[in-house]
């Protein structure tokens, strides 16, 4: 039998139908429904704990655009099952989107969203604004929330540069959607309370985009410290967290050499404070 | 032997049809596609700054038409309903140039066999390769042939006077603003005045961009780019009129009933 992965009979005939909507989802939604992620389907025992998470996201505006980063553990339980997974994704030429929770689930999110942004932009033939994007995936976190409920929950962090502040700006979800614009910086997944915390004291406003990033390494840093599903820096085997900077430039992560060069950075100072820089009290 | 009534042979429906077809997309002005040295590259006289003729399919892939704009339009949107549900259910490398050509090549082909009116219009499906010679330009006409055109490929109205100034202008691996000038030079017949900057419709597939190849040019970039073109050695006018002077043409005529017939072999 053939996997309901497979294109439907038939639909090549539709393509040239016009739907009168400018939505990917809702196009396959009608026309090939087997496409989308399976829904409402009832597990027969939550599943939650077997398969791999994935855990903290960070992200910070800064002058001029926002950074996103992300540690590259993904746990099943109490077990490591990927020790390079990528958590953050680009999804256009000006936002991202990070994901904690079931993994899996959350890849396929970030895909179809990506192919979903794309997909009306070049429709219209221009971009959607900012708050349409982070509504856009708020319908489809709530689209899951059947699944969440059986422990396939996925929460995604998504930050874009909007080009009528040029400014970036930040949006988190919970379970059954959004979204709830983050004022400066936010935090999600297992080790997000360490990760705010350090944030909290580190931001600063007005901040470069250099200085944003290392801040964000530090707080993921305090996250690894105190999760253990966030993994820190593997300094033997070279594995970085994922850095990505939007501003008014687009879209752009930082390669592996430049990430390495914030975390040699980072870890010569721990070594002398291993709990990192230190705020002034008055 | 009496006839009926109102009866058409076949070989004259179909030769109204491409004559009515033909027609029409000769109303409009021309569109030329070529290869640079990084990717390929679009040139469209256009007025309009909202109705594309040019446009981005996918990541590695670019359309443009001629003709009737709903019509084509329809093509493109059809063609980027393909190109992301496929790369949604497979991969994003799974998209490729050659299926979309034989999905418009199929759809064109049954709207001219089957409607009373055949389409107005005749596109270009063009990929750009990780290298030059991954590069592929693919050129349909209104009854679903397809040609696969090796570096340049020019249609709508006076596309062959078009294309025989693109093929004396045109040389491999041309950086930007020289293929640029080439185009534009074809575009315009000789002696003939250039379209203000504002009515041109530029973009390019960019090898070298990440992700989406596909890029518009337009304002301070464009201007730039046509400043950096060499001056333009105006070529000498060549003489005699273009449409007599290309018996051995390498591009075949579109084909209507009376050219080539399309046996239903699968046209790539």
């Amino acid at each position: 039998m053939a996997s309901h992965r497979d294109l439907p009979v038939g639909l090549m005939d539709q393509l040239f139908h016009n739907t009168g909507s400018s939505s990917f989802t809702e196009f396959v939604g009608s026309r090939a429904p087997g496409l989308l992620p399976v829904r409402g389907e009832v597990l027969a025992t939550p599943i939650g704990d077997q398969v791999p998470h994935a855990t903290t996201i960070v992200a910070a505006t800064f002058a001029g655009g926002v950074v996103m980063a992300g540690d590259r553990r993904a746990t099943s339980g109490n077990i490591i099952s990927q020790r390079d997974v990528e958590k953050v994704f680009r999804t256009d030429d000006y936002s991202c989107m990070g994901i904690a929770g079931t993994a899996s689930t959350g890849i396929e999110m970030a895909r179809l969203y990506r192919v979903e942004l794309e997909h009306y932009e070049k429709l219209e033939g221009r971009t959607l604004s900012v708050n349409g994007k982070a509504n856009r995936l708020a319908a489809m976190i709530r689209g899951n929330l059947g699944m969440a409920m059986q422990g396939l929950v996925v929460v995604p962090l998504f930050a874009a540069y909007d080009a009528d502040r040029d400014g970036g700006r930040i949006f988190s979800y919970d379970v059954a959607g959004g979204p709830y614009e983050r004022d400066r910086f936010d935090a999600i997944g297992s080790g997000s309370i360490f990760a705010r915390g350090a944030l909290k004291k580190l931001y600063r406003d007005g901040m470069s985009a250099d200085d944003t990033v290392m801040a964000l390494i530090q707080s993921l840093y305090d996250a690894a410290d105190d999760d253990s599903a966030t993994g820190g820096p593997d300094v033997t085997r070279k594995i970085w967290p994922i850095v990505s900077v939007i501003d008014a430039d687009g879209f752009r992560r930082l390669s592996d050499d430049e990430v390495a060069g914030y975390v040699e950075q980072m870890l010569e100072l721990r070594l002398i404070s291993p709990d990192g820089p230190i705020a002034p009290l008055r | 032997m009496s006839m009926p009534f109102g009866y058409a042979s076949p070989e004259q429906i179909m030769r109204d049809k491409a004559d009515y077809a033909r027609k029409g997309i000769a109303r409009g002005r021309s569109v030329v596609v070529l290869q640079y040295e990084d990717g390929i590259l679009f040139v469209a006289p256009n007025p309009s700054r909202a109705l594309h003729k040019v446009s981005e399919i996918y990541d590695r892939i670019g359309f443009a038409a001629v003709g009737r704009y709903n019509e084509f339009e329809e093509l493109r949107l059809g063609g980027i309903r393909y190109a992301d549900i496929n790369g949604y259910t497979y991969d994003r490398s799974d998209v490729t140039g050659r299926g979309l050509a034989n999905l418009y090549a199929s759809n064109l082909g049954r709207i001219f066999t089957e409607s009373i009116k055949s389409l107005e219009v005749e596109v270009v499906v063009a990929e750009v390769g990780d290298t030059p010679e991954g590069d592929a330009i693919y050129r349909l006409t209104f009854d679903g042939s397809v040609f696969d055109e090796h570096g340049f490929a020019a249609m709508g109205g006076q596309a062959e006077a078009v294309a025989t100034r693109l093929k004396e202008g045109y040389r491999e691996g041309m950086p930007l603003a020289d293929a640029l000038e080439v185009a534009l030079t074809a575009l315009t017949e000789p002696g003939g005045e250039r379209p203000p900057v504002g009515q041109l419709e530029v973009a390019v597939l960019d090898r070298n961009r990440e992700h989406r190849k596909f890029q518009r040019l337009a304002g301070p970039r464009l201007e730039r780019l046509l400043a950096a073109a060499p001056p333009a050695a105006t070529p000498p006018a060549a003489g005699g009129s273009p449409l007599e002077s290309e018996p051995g043409s390498d591009t075949p005529p579109p084909t209507g009933p009376e050219g080539d017939v399309d046996d239903g072999s699968p046209p790539l």
